[in-house]
Parts: structure tokens; C-alpha cells; sequence
């Protein structure tokens, strides 16, 4: 791999157009960087052009060129829960929907959830109360050291399906906490209803499965670990003054931490809020470690009914790039919105 | 004791809210306490990890080859030995002629009790324990041979002893794959903590330079790299790490013509390593972008050519910027290693599933999870508390006192 | 350019140990050019006729079968306390092996999971797919999954396991509730099927391994878990109290469980069918693991004992003609013994799971094991 060029509008490099009859042509910058460029260019050309051939040759040998048609055909499995209507006769294209709709379900709570908790974080390792500060420190430095898939497993197998089950099921007013799920009061046909015991099955008008609870549970933990760290680098890039000034215009400390220091934090947050989102709607793809029928899942169903391999990865690959870019795109729209309001 | 009472009373109850803020939390970490040792003292059975510890550590390594982990261990040991002396004894800016310091005294005592106490812990055999032993003390010995004797020796050897270390990475590969004389150990049978290490490993000597490169050429003023090097990045960090590892290791076989295709767990290796570059770039990217502009100008004026600029005047700069990132993402790479136990590979979460699967052991959940939350925790920990002190020692301020 | 490739793919004049590098090395300078070749030849199967096959002579040139196998599945293919698989899955790769080495060593076993095990197969990463599958018109199919079956080596059906002390005794009574399957295998496809034709609603908890399927249902996360009868049975072998679970009377499906290959290799597809047929044979004929040896000497005295001495490769050259050493039934009772001694040693009264024969029977006794004329 070869350095990247000499070429360099502002520097002056020893070799000025007096010099120029004395440089051989290899080393001549008019024609290194295209030399180099070619070199590479070329040998990525190659390669790629090498595993292009070998797919294309052992896919057709294997009777699987690319096609899409399978798309339209009935899936014949079923989704456990999905907000999208879905039976096994509905075709793949809407079980990928589906899982997609499942997958964005995670991401946008786990987007909310964790921004939440971990906002709430950093702002306590600010705290007076040493304690306080302690604990956040302990709890980031657990959650950053353990590997998520661990704890997603851990949360999934050994705290939610340790969950007693009916009548001994975990109960709040208005929230139930079981092994077949978690049931939340809402309206429903006859107006606000809680979670009842029907013929020992729980039913609630807004209920989901453990699987999802535990995935989310999981991925809030991480994600709140490292965007309280987030945080706390934005607090700690406002200036020390700026604390002192309010405080001695009688605001409080919590006043202070939202009316005059955050809005200042948020310029350094937000490019570190958007590396964390992307992970979190990456990470969610571990939801097949914990049952949870998402993107992936359906997508590794679907790839092994259908045989149809490359498609499939393709399709999943542009999934959660587009997710991905959106999510960027959101964040740098509201990184140009912070940035003006700090004018 | 009466500052002592004003700082706590400070600290905790320095307001009603604060008071009791801190009586919840007391409350809580009481409770939780409380229940974690009844958990851990009563209602576990710590005998799911004690009766499987070989295969945690090792997987379905053979047990007559075994004696080859041994050597490489007690190596890498009389490695870590003379790193550690070499590095106490060579001078430095807040602590000349230290030998001991407080720090490394209290770390021989931990590691003589890790080498008293794990052993018995986990019901090793007596000739096993003997062998801890026997790599701690050699470990401790060669700490102070070389702290004695380190700074004595011809400069040369000094300058020639880092050299080792790859060294010993390669023959420990030779030791654990076979090869020169040694039998083969085919790569399915690795697995446990040596799977977790060598992949990590590996992915991290080796996603460090590609990262430097793809971080050199995103900032490259030729548009072919830029872009290319743009692409590559985006595109990697765009994608979930489990699609790359199935793609890895289920579809490479279409890419490549038949048999050409490394074994699985170098696949899986070279994903991590191509998926963590991309990451790394990211983070040198950000160290270059801490540089002055005039640093490298100011090297090109002393008539450094453009490639020796950057080697000894801008990347040394960018790359102590940028060691904490960096450091993090090997830790994450590290962490990322579990992702293998998804796509069959017998790591150390991959270890646990198939202990769980034994009926002997079912149910066991909670106890091997613990297990592996801590193991990672240490080594996560410890790359992180080596990364700090790395900092402290390449910064400038300090390097300038010792002027 | 193709054709030189090809020929070193299967080029047996250079040592073994030259091979990769030169092979890589030759790949790279052919790498440029090999792109237009490659396409416009794309078109040509690979395979070719007689007895060349290109996977062959890759597993000989390897010096072992890589077979693929489940790896947790008690009965079928399962790793001891000593680190050795067993099974009869296992047993049908260790036959292969012998047949291909006369070893029944010489295999390196690849546990994968139901979701991975067809994109392995389709991309070489393993020779042979011995992993209760089961055979199927769109995984046989060349626009479905394009796998070539070997004859089934063990006739299931799909069944329901619940805890006895539940109160579940047939599908309806599974109305609404959990159901724990793995992902990616006939059973899910069968369950929705079953339910949506008796009008069942229930809740399908899908994992990818099945370890965590099995995990999810003692910690009591579904009420039922669906799976091959002979994979239940197996499982619930194993389990901490065998009897606490009850297999329900149901049979959802036709399960045959057949070792497969890829299409585009018939050749070797052919060596794995026989294999599997001479197993079946072996049993017919009465001759196994402990009478081979006195079998092959009868057939080399007995000249006019010609299906025996046809079968065992004392003459003819059936061998031969799958591209197998010519005495490779010998080689294969020799070392696994027949299919009646497999499926008994692992499934059947000499093992936990305490099968019955069933329609597994040999054909004389009403069973559908049969083997077609070895002639």
C-alpha cells in the first residue's frame, strides 16, 4: 500500500519548476499521483473483479443467480409478535417488513430509553452527592466491560425467564411483569384497562413478550453506559465559569445543569449522541440471541428456506446502511439546529 | 477523624435532598448486596464451572498436547517477566531509579494469591496447581532479574529484546496449531478463553496498521483513495458485525474457487480484523485531525521526504491523540469476539452454550454467565487501566520535565 | 484458462504441500483474465462426466471429509465427555470416510445450526450435510435449495413434547399459547401449517440453535416445544427428569431424514447414495461389523456366491464406477457396521433413547429400508 502522495497545495516542497528537468518521471508529482492512484485502482479493480467472477461462476454452478422472484412467494412461517398484520401465507417481502417494523420497534425505544438513563447518568456524575457520583462511575465502568451479547443472554435467560408466571406474577398498578411477558394498562374497547388474569394467561391491551423486554432491557444498559460518558464529556467541555455565574444568579443545581449548562453541552453531545445511536441500531441485530424475531431473524429464516444466500445479505446489508444514514441524517439536522441556537 | 466526618458530611448529606438521596442508595446497595451474597454463598453451584474449567480455558483442545499451552503460558509469563523489569528499570520522569513501587508491590502480592487461591477455587488438580505456581514464580523471578540486571546489559541486546515479542507470538501460533515437528491440532478443536484471546488478539495487531492506512488515505488528497477509503469505511461501519461474520463464513466459499477459503476460525479472525479497521480509522482519522497543519509542513521544510514526515512527525502525534479511542476499540473488539458463539464457533460464550447443553448442568445460567461477565470485565479493565498508563507515560508534559 | 484452473483444482502431480501456495499463487496472475472466461463459461456445470468429480478429488486431496452435523442432538450426532462425536448422523459421515479412506477417522465435524447448514453446504464449506434434514421437494428442487438427497437413513415424523404435568394432550389444546421451535427447519413451516388448517391461534418462539430452544422450554418459557419425535425423544433422554415430559400422540408431518449434497457435484452425490444403500444392503444380507471379515473370505472362496462377491468387491467394479476404492462396502461394515446395528448401537435398545424400529424396519419386515439391486 503506497503513501498517499506528495502532492500538496500549500506546502513548497523542494522540487520547484527550476528542479523540474532533474526529477525523474517516476518521481515527478504531476504523474505520481496518478501513478498511485492507477496502482491501487487497478489492484482493487482486480480483486474485485476475481471475486466477482468466482461468485457469479459458483452461483451458477449452484443453480442460484441473483433473482428476486422468490420475494413474492407465500414465507410459511409465522412471527410471534409483529405490529404489522402477518400469517405464514403472506409473502416473504412482508415477513421482511415485518421484521424490519420489529427491528425499528427496539431501535426507537432503545433510542429514547437510553438517551433517558444515560442523560440522567451523566448529569449525576456531576452531582455533589459523592455517593451518587460513585455508583455512576461503577455502573459505567461494569456495563462498558462486559461484552452486550453477555448481557443480553444473562438478561434473557437468567433474570426475565426466572419471572414467576400467573398469579405470582411481579404486579404494579397498572404494569405486570410475567414470564410469557410484560402487560401494560391502555384504552382499550371499554375505555382504560389494566392487565386481568383470564383463565391463568394474562391480557392487557399493550403487551410485549419477554423476548423484546429483555432486548431492550439489554441494550438500554449498554447504550446508557456509554452516552452517559457522552454526556459527561459534553458537561465537562462547558466552561467551569459558566457554573459559577449561575450559581451566583441563585439558579439551582439542577436549574443550572438544564437552563445554562446542558443547552452549551449539547454542541459536543450530539456528533457523540449519533456514533451511539448507529451502534444501538446495529447491536439490535443480537435480538436472534434472545428469540426476538427481528430483521435478521426473518432474514435468516427466510435465507434458509429459500437458498436464495446472496440476495438475502444484500438486502440486509442495505437495510441497516439506509438505517443507518438516517439516523445520521437526523442527527446532523439537529447538530446544525444546536449549533445555531448556540449563535 | 473529625476532617475525615466533614468531608463525608460534605459529600453525602450536604442538603435534605442529598441526605436523602444517599440513604436510598445505601439502602439499595445494601439490599443488593446482601442478595448477591446469599446468591453466590448459598443458592449457586459453582461446580458447572469448576468441573468444566479445562474446557472454558482451552475448548476440546487434546489433552496429550495440552503440555504445549503449558510451555507457551510459562513463555508468554517469562515475557511479561522481563517487559515489566525492562520497563521499572528504565528511567523515568517521576520515578528514577524505582525499582518496587507501591503499584507493582501490591501487583506481585495479587498475583501470588490469584496463583494460591484460583487453583484451589476451581479444584484443580495438585500437579496442576504446581504448575501455577511454578508460572507465577517464574513470572516474578524474571521481573527482577531484569529489573536487576536489565539496565546492565550491552545496548545493542536492549535495543534487539523487543524484538521478541513477535517472536513469540509467532512460535506461540507454531505451539498452538503444530507444525515444525510438533502434530497438528486442527483449528475445530480450539476453543474456551485461548479461542477468545487469539482471535482478539490477532485482530488487533493486525486491524492496527490496515486502520492507519485507510485513515491516511480517507485524509489523502487523491480522490481515488479518499473516496475508496470513504467507501470502505462507511460501508463496514453501515453494517451489524453478525451479517459480516455469516457472510464470512458461509458465503466466502462463493467468492473464493473451491478450497482456497481459510478455516473458519481465521475467517472469523479476518472479519474482525477488517470490520475493527475500519473503526480504528475512524479514530486515527480524529488524532490526525489534532495535528497542526504546520507540523507537517515544518517537517517537509527540513527536507523530510513526504512518507518520513509522516512516519516520524505526524502519525506519533495523531496516534498518542488518539490512544484512548483507539484502546476502546480494541475493547470492543475484544468484546465483539462473543459474536463467534452466533455463527458456531466455540469461544468462550460459544464454551458456555454447549456447557449449558449438558444435562448434567442445566439451568446453570447464571453462574457461567457471572463467570464470563468477570473474566471479561479483568481483561476489558485491563487494557484500559494499560492504555491510561501508556497515556501518562507519552505525555508531553511529562516527556518535557524530563527533558 | 479455465481448463488449466481446473486442472489444478484437481491436480494430484504436485505434492501436497505445494499445492495451496502454487495454486494461490497461479490464481492471482490468472485473476485479471480469469474474469471474462469466467463469465462467459459461466454457463458450464462443473462436475463433469465419468468418475471425475471435483469435490472428490478435493476430500482426497485434503485427506478428510468435512461432514456437518447438529453436534447436540443425543441419538444423531453428539460430543462425549472426550471430545469424540457419536450418532447415527455421525456414523452415516464416519461410513463416507470409510468408503473415500477406509478410515472412519478421517472426518472433521463442523456443528451448525439449522438457520446455517444449507448456505454451507452450497458454498463448499462442508463435503456432506448429515444433520437430521429433512429431504424435501423445494430443498431438492434445482430452483430451491438445489441439495441432491441420499436415501433417507432415518423415517420420522414431527411431534409436540409438553410437560406432563401441563394437562396438553393434542394440538387444540396449545390454543393461544407459546410454542418454542427452532428457526429454519421443516418443523416451523409444518407447525403454521397444522395450525392454520385447524384454525389454532399461538405464539411460534423461535431460537436459532437448538440448545436455547430446548433451554427456553424447561425454564418454562412455552408450554410446548415441536421438533422431529425422534429429536424430542432424544432430547428428553436427556433431560434432568425424563418422565415429567410427555410426547403428544400428533404426528404432524412426514420427517425423512436424509443426508444431502449439492447438486452440482452428481458424481460424488452417487458415492454418498451407494454408501448409504450398501448400509441398508448390509443389513438385508445379514453381514455385519462382526461377519465381514469371514463374509469376504467366504465370497474369495466361493466363486459362485456372485451377488455376494458383486457387493463386497471381489468382482465387478462397482467401486469403480462411483469413483471408491473397490472393496468400499467391506471398508464400510468393517468399520460402522450396518444400518440395523447403527440405528440399535444409537437410537435403538443399546442406546438412552430406546427407539423402536418402527417404519424404519428392513422392507421384509414391513419396513421402508430398502436397498435397490447392487448389480
Amino acid at each position: 500500500m503506497p503513501l498517499p502522495s506528495p502532492q500538496s497545495s500549500t506546502s513548497a516542497g523542494p522540487a520547484g519548476p527550476a528542479g523540474q528537468e532533474l526529477v525523474p518521471w517516476w518521481r515527478d508529482r504531476r504523474v505520481l499521483p496518478w501513478l498511485v492512484q492507477g496502482g491501487v485502482g487497478l489492484s482493487v479493480l482486480v480483486v474485485v473483479a476475481f471475486l466477482l467472477a468466482n461468485l457469479i461462476r459458483n452461483l451458477t454452478a449452484a443453480g442460484l443467480l441473483l433473482s428476486w422472484n422468490w420475494l413474492g412467494q407465500p414465507a410459511g412461517f409465522d412471527i410471534a409478535e409483529t405490529l404489522l398484520p402477518f400469517q405464514a401465507s403472506d409473502p416473504y417481502w412482508r415477513g421482511l417488513l415485518a421484521g424490519l417494523v420489529n427491528t425499528l420497534r427496539v431501535v426507537l425505544t432503545g433510542l429514547v430509553g437510553s438517551t433517558l438513563i444515560g442523560t440522567l447518568l451523566g448529569m449525576a456524575s456531576f452531582s455533589g452527592n459523592g455517593l451518587l457520583r460513585g455508583l455512576t462511575r461503577v455502573y459505567v465502568e461494569v456495563v462498558r466491560n462486559i461484552p452486550l451479547l453477555l448481557q443480553l443472554v444473562f438478561w434473557y435467560f437468567v433474570v426475565f425467564l426466572a419471572l414467576p408466571n400467573g398469579r405470582a406474577a411481579l404486579q404494579l398498578p397498572g404494569v405486570v411483569l410475567a414470564k410469557s411477558g410484560l402487560y401494560l394498562a391502555g384504552f382499550g374497547a371499554a375505555g382504560w384497562i389494566g392487565p386481568q388474569l383470564v383463565n391463568g394467561v394474562w391480557q392487557a391491551p399493550l403487551r410485549f413478550s419477554v423476548e423484546f423486554a429483555a432486548l431492550l432491557t439489554g441494550l438500554i444498559a449498554y447504550s446508557s453506559a456509554f452516552i452517559a460518558e457522552v454526556v459527561r464529556g459534553g458537561i465537562a467541555a462547558v466552561a467551569k465559569g459558566q457554573w459559577e455565574a449561575a450559581s451566583s444568579l441563585g439558579l439551582s443545581w439542577f436549574q443550572t445543569l438544564r437552563q445554562v449548562v446542558l443547552p452549551q453541552a449539547l454542541r459536543v453531545i450530539v456528533p457523540g449522541l449519533n456514533t451511539q445511536y448507529i451502534s444501538l441500531a446495529k447491536n439490535s441485530s443480537l435480538a436472534v440471541a434472545v428469540g426476538f424475531t427481528d430483521l435478521y431473524s426473518v432474514a435468516e429464516t427466510t435465507l434458509n428456506q429459500t437458498g436464495r444466500a446472496v440476495e438475502v445479505v444484500l438486502l440486509l446489508l442495505g437495510t441497516y446502511l439506509a438505517l443507518d444514514l438516517l439516523i445520521s441524517l437526523l442527527m446532523n439536522g439537529l447538530n446544525r439546529l444546536v449549533q445555531i441556537r448556540e449563535r | 477523624m473529625d476532617t475525615l466526618l466533614r468531608r463525608l458530611r460534605h459529600e453525602l448529606f450536604a442538603s435534605k435532598v442529598d441526605g436523602l438521596i444517599t440513604l436510598v442508595l445505601l439502602g439499595l446497595i445494601g439490599a443488593g448486596g446482601a442478595g448477591f451474597l446469599r446468591w453466590a454463598l448459598g443458592q449457586a453451584q459453582w461446580a458447572v464451572v469448576r468441573a468444566n474449567s479445562t474446557l472454558f480455558a482451552l475448548g476440546r483442545y487434546p489433552i496429550e498436547q495440552q503440555w504445549r499451552l503449558w510451555l507457551l503460558t510459562a513463555l508468554l509469563a517469562v515475557a511479561t517477566g522481563i517487559t515489566w523489569g525492562m520497563l521499572r528499570s528504565h528511567p523515568r520522569p517521576d520515578r528514577v531509579g524505582v525499582l518496587w513501587p507501591r503499584n507493582d508491590r501490591i501487583a506481585a502480592v495479587l498475583l501470588a494469591l490469584l496463583a494460591l487461591g484460583l487453583p484451589l477455587a476451581l479444584g484443580l488438580s495438585g500437579a496442576v496447581q504446581l504448575r501455577w505456581w511454578g508460572i507465577t514464580a517464574l513470572l516474578l523471578l524474571w521481573r527482577w532479574l531484569a529489573g536487576r540486571f536489565g539496565p546492565g546489559l550491552p545496548p545493542l541486546l536492549k535495543r534487539l529484546l523487543p524484538l521478541g515479542l513477535p517472536l513469540l507470538y509467532l512460535l506461540g501460533m507454531v505451539l498452538i496449531h503444530g507444525g515444525l515437528g510438533l502434530s497438528p491440532v486442527s483449528s475445530s478443536e480450539w476453543g474456551g478463553l485461548m479461542l477468545t484471546l487469539l482471535e482478539a488478539s490477532f485482530a488487533i495487531l493486525l486491524c492496527f496498521p490496515l486502520g492507519v492506512l485507510l485513515a491516511l488515505g480517507r485524509r489523502s488528497e487523491l480522490p481515488l483513495l479518499r473516496w475508496g477509503s470513504v467507501l470502505y469505511i462507511e460501508f463496514i461501519r453501515g453494517a451489524p458485525l453478525i451479517t459480516l461474520l455469516f457472510l464470512g463464513q458461509n458465503m466466502l466459499g462463493f467468492l473464493l474457487p473451491g478450497g482456497m477459503a481459510p478455516e473458519r476460525v481465521w475467517r472469523a479472525a479476518w472479519v474482525l480484523t477488517l470490520f475493527a479497521a475500519a473503526y480504528l480509522a475512524e479514530a486515527v482519522r480524529s488524532g490526525l485531525a489534532a495535528v497542526p497543519r504546520g507540523q507537517l509542513e515544518a517537517a517537509r521544510s527540513l527536507g523530510m521526504s513526504l512518507p518520513q514526515a509522516f512516519a516520524s512527525v505526524v502519525l506519533p502525534q495523531a496516534l498518542r491523540v488518539a490512544l484512548p479511542s483507539m484502546v476502546g476499540q480494541f475493547i470492543s473488539l475484544l468484546q465483539d469476539t462473543t459474536l463467534l458463539s452466533l455463527i458456531g464457533l466455540m469461544e468462550l460464550l460459544g464454551t458456555a452454550r454447549t456447557v449449558m447443553a449438558n444435562p448434567a448442568f442445566l439451568g446453570r445460567n447464571a453462574e457461567v454467565y457471572f463467570t464470563l461477565a468477570v473474566l471479561f470485565w479483568c481483561c476489558c479493565a485491563a487494557l484500559g487501566l494499560g492504555s491510561r498508563a501508556l497515556e501518562r507515560r507519552l505525555d508531553p508534559a511529562a516527556l518535557a520535565r524530563s527533558g | 484458462m479455465r481448463r488449466s484452473l481446473r486442472r489444478f483444482d484437481s491436480g494430484m502431480r504436485l505434492p501436497t504441500a505445494f499445492r495451496p501456495l502454487a495454486l494461490r499463487r497461479f490464481a492471482t496472475l490468472a485473476a485479471p483474465l480469469a474474469l471474462l472466461p469466467g463469465l462467459l463459461s459461466a454457463c458450464a456445470p462443473d462436475g463433469g462426466s465419468g468418475v471425475q468429480s471435483a469435490k472428490m478429488a478435493t476430500i482426497k486431496a485434503r485427506g478428510k471429509l468435512i461432514c456437518g452435523v447438529d453436534g447436540s442432538l443425543p441419538g444423531f450426532s453428539f460430543v462425549g465427555p472426550d471430545g469424540r462425536y457419536s450418532g447415527l448422523d455421525v456414523d452415516v459421515c464416519k461410513a463416507m470416510a470409510a468408503a473415500l479412506f477406509g478410515d472412519p477417522e478421517k472426518v472433521e465435524y463442523r456443528n451448525l445450526n439449522s438457520s446455517e447448514r444449507f448456505a454451507a453446504l452450497a458454498s463448499g464449506e462442508i463435503d456432506l450435510l448429515s444433520r437430521n434434514t429433512t429431504m424435501t421437494l423445494s430443498r431438492d428442487a434445482a430452483g430451491g435449495n438445489a441439495l441432491n438427497f441420499a436415501p433417507p437413513t432415518f423415517y420420522d415424523g414431527q411431534g409436540v413434547m409438553a410437560p406432563t404435568a401441563s394437562g396438553i394432550r393434542t394440538l387444540k389444546d396449545l390454543a393461544g399459547k407459546p410454542i418454542c421451535v427452532e428457526s429454519g427447519t421443516t418443523t416451523e413451516l409444518n407447525l403454521a401449517d397444522r395450525m392454520r388448517e385447524q384454525n389454532i391461534a399461538y405464539t411460534p418462539l423461535k431460537f436459532q440453535t437448538g440448545d436455547q430452544t430446548y433451554a427456553a422450554y424447561l425454564q418454562g418459557r412455552c408450554v410446548a416445544v415441536t421438533s422431529d419425535r425422534s429429536q424430542l425423544a432424544g432430547k428428553r433422554s436427556s433431560f434432568p427428569q425424563p418422565d415429567a415430559h410427555t410426547l403428544l400422540p400428533d404426528v404432524m408431518s412426514k420427517e425423512p431424514l436424509a443426508p444431502a449434497t449439492v447438486n452440482a457435484d452428481p458424481v460424488w452425490a452417487d458415492a454418498v447414495r451407494w454408501t448409504v444403500y450398501a448400509l441398508f444392503q448390509a443389513e438385508e444380507l445379514g453381514i455385519s461389523k462382526a461377519t465381514i471379515a469371514a463374509k469376504v473370505a467366504e465370497a474369495k472362496a466361493n466363486t459362485n456366491q456372485a451377488d455376494l462377491r458383486r457387493f463386497l468387491g471381489v468382482e465387478g467394479e462397482f467401486g469403480k464406477q462411483l469413483g471408491l476404492p473397490a472393496d468400499f462396502v467391506a471398508k464400510i461394515i468393517a468399520a460402522v457396521g450396518n444400518y440395523g446395528e447403527i440405528f440399535d448401537r444409537n437410537v435403538g435398545p443399546g442406546s438412552r433413547l430406546k427407539l423402536d424400529r418402527g417404519v424404519n424396519r428392513q422392507w421384509k419386515q414391513g419396513g421402508l429400508i430398502y436397498a435397490p439391486p447392487f448389480r
